[in-house]
């Protein structure tokens, strides 16, 4: 056993602490104020390699693990969730599952973009009907004159607005749940695929969060992900990985919160003595603290196993349960400490408590997360795997 | 253009400094270490002249095996190589002796230009450049601010900004400069150069290596005999309620007789 990260962890760890305290932290207010898609920061996380982090340098990328991802997406979160979400989706929703399960000419040609910062991808699976349900989904992909025909509406797709590549999960097979499912690479390009509804958020407003139309969309036959009937598959299999990258986004929120209230305690004064010198105010920072380490060391744990190629499904649900409950209920705790200053936008705060919100929602509900653990509890007579 | 770049690892300035119980030096428990600020604008100006002639960048440490973190980044912000300089006699090393060091490592590899921080931020020397000059017998400027070199890689003209005024001076190469933060902005390691300076091999020398005898070294002019604390702050005096004419004679009679600045 062996808790230390490597050197190039810690020097990645310093790197992107560093990045994100300089270029994005300043800009933070006023993206989520303005609720508007950060491009240039992008393009610069983009240049330091953080868009195809995990995605082998044969295909433009850093080659780095998954324990480096949960670090960086950390890190960028500390300093604004919605810039992070954007740079996590592309990074585990979209790059990962081409490299999984894409073919060497599906990388060649949507790999180095999407890890160089030309284009962005998004993932489409949520309908308005199939959310937690997913597998039920609607939206039907035929074939017709050797293309795929793919028509339906994707709802809450994240980067929807600016993404030029969407990976779409439609039903390709005349059969009900995930076995009739198949994924497409479909270029924002292609004819028949367009935005819908742009939606107005509570929290990570600076990424844009909007429905995808396909209407008779154009799919080339060679841009099926996978095999016919593999869709299911792709999608639950992404999602182990964009749940770590969001434990690790929701661990971010709460370390922040942690590390303004821990500030503030220290010069905020009352009844003729410092905040933090109440035990109430002691014991909130360390229930913070505590919570935090832990969710922090499970998302290790999630990130390690899949590193090692170990189904991770189990771990990385526990992990996004635990960390996205701990940054709601951080935020929260934290908003309370600061009374009225955590109330209003002159500090960073009350983002942080409308940020963290969405983490106990997107990418697996806690209530789909429990579902997830107590099915493999069951399943296993309740033995936990070391 | 052959350049080598000096780099030192050391406390990061923001966190707290304890000091060992018995004066020795500083507990390194829990404490971030990092590549001394001013040596990121001196590898930084290193690669630019890289970027801008060719040729390879050197960094160059002399520390305990923990300096190696220090070298990686160097190499993850682009330099091609780098050695560590490490031995039991440079533990607790003086200024003199760790550019006699260096010198020893700089020496043949016959380099068109040296550059350091303008100083590390842990002991606010500023000795070991000057001194590493001298000890290669090469020109220096310190505390450049700006750094260009002609075409023909002949020269360089170098600003040192003074006490209300810039000195621009003009230095035959080969050269050492130490630089000033001022001088760029240094790059952020990209992960791809994590990634390749993961693979790089890190040397490690000791004085034999170097081809130093413990002679050439010498043994330290200055010793750190101990450290102590910096006296903790007293509170400060309030005049309250007085009124206004009264309040000013406290406030002068305490600048007079207390803190004597007047």
């Amino acid at each position: 056993m062996n808790l230390e990260l490597s050197e190039e962890h810690r020097l990645l760890q310093a790197t992107v602490r560093e990045f994100a305290a300089r270029e994005i932290a300043p800009a933070a207010a006023r993206l989520d104020r303005e609720a508007r898609y950060p491009a240039e920061l992008i393009a610069r996380a983009a240049a330091l390699g953080l868009m195809g982090l995990m995605i082998p340098e044969q295909y433009g990328g850093a080659g780095m693990d998954g324990v480096a991802n949960v670090i960086v997406q950390e890190e960028l979160a500390r300093a604004s969730a919605g810039v992070q979400v954007i740079v996590s989706v592309n990074n585990s929703l979209v790059a990962d599952p081409i490299l999984r399960f894409g073919t060497e000419e599906q990388k060649r040609r949507y790999l180095p973009p999407l890890t160089e910062g030309r284009s962005l991808g998004c993932y489409c699976l949520t309908e308005s009907s199939a959310g937690s349900d997913a597998m039920a989904l609607e939206t039907r992909a035929g074939l017709r004159g050797g293309e795929w025909v793919i028509t339906g509406r994707k709802l809450f797709v994240t980067n929807g607005v600016e993404a030029d590549l969407c990976i779409v999960y439609a039903r390709s097979e005349d059969v009900p749940g995930a076995r009739g499912l198949s994924a497409f690479l479909v270029e924002k390009s292609f004819p028949g695929i367009q935005v819908g509804k742009v939606e107005h958020k509570l929290g990570i407003r600076c990424s844009s969060t909007a429905e995808i139309l396909l209407d008779d969309c154009r799919v080339p036959a060679e841009n099926l992900l996978g095999r016919r009937g593999e869709g299911g598959k792709i999608a639950l299999a992404t999602l182990d990985g964009g749940r770590i990258g969001i434990a690790a986004q929701a661990i971010g929120l709460a370390r922040a919160a942690l590390e303004e209230a821990t500030a503030y305690v220290s010069q905020r004064r009352l009844f003729g003595r410092a905040l933090r010198d109440f035990q109430a105010t002691q014991w909130a920072l360390a229930d913070m603290a505590t919570r935090t380490d832990a969710a922090r060391l499970l998302a290790y744990r999630a990130a390690w196993l899949r590193d090692r190629g170990e189904r991770c499904t189990r771990e990385a649900a526990v992990a996004k349960l635990i960390a996205s409950e701990t940054a709601m209920w951080a935020t929260h705790r934290a908003v309370q400490l600061f009374g009225g200053y955590g109330y209003i936008q002159d500090y960073p705060l009350e983002r942080y408590f409308r940020d963290a919100k969405i983490t106990e929602i997107y990418e697996g509900t806690s209530e789909i997360l429990r579902l997830v653990i107590s099915r493999d509890v069951l399943g296993s007579k309740g033995t936990a795997r070391p | 253009m052959n350049i080598i770049v000096c780099l030192k690892q050391v406390p990061d300035t923001e966190a707290p400094i304890r000091i060992r119980p018995d004066g020795t030096g500083i507990d390194e428990t829990g404490l971030n270490l990092v590549m001394n600020y001013y040596d990121e604008h001196a590898t930084e100006a290193a690669l630019r002249l890289r970027e801008q002639f060719g040729g390879t960048v050197t960094a160059v440490a002399v520390g305990p095996e923990r300096a190696r973190e220090a070298l990686r980044q160097a190499l993850a912000m682009g330099a091609d190589e780098a050695a560590l300089l490490r031995d039991p006699q440079l533990d607790g090393a003086d200024h003199l002796q760790v550019a006699r060091a260096l010198a020893a490592f700089i020496t043949p590899r016959t380099p068109d230009v040296v550059i350091c921080g303008k100083l590390s931020t842990d002991d606010n020397a500023a000795v070991v450049g000057p001194a590493l000059a001298e000890v290669l017998d090469l020109p220096q400027a310190t505390a450049i601010a700006r750094l260009e070199v002609d075409p023909n890689r002949a020269r360089a003209t170098v600003h040192r900004e003074l006490e209300g005024a810039v000195e621009v001076l003009e230095v035959p190469l080969p050269a050492l400069f130490t630089v000033e933060r001022s001088l760029n902005e240094p790059r952020y390691p990209s992960l791809p150069g994590i990634m390749k300076a993961k693979r790089k091999e890190i040397a490690v020398m000791d004085l034999a290596a170097l081809g130093l005898s413990p002679e050439e070294v010498g043994s330290p002019g200055a010793v750190l005999e101990r450290l102590t604390s910096p006296p903790g702050r007293t509170a400060g005096v309030q005049v309250n309620g007085a009124e206004p004419e009264a309040a000013v004679e406290a406030i002068i009679t305490f600048l007079s007789e207390r803190a004597k600045v007047l």
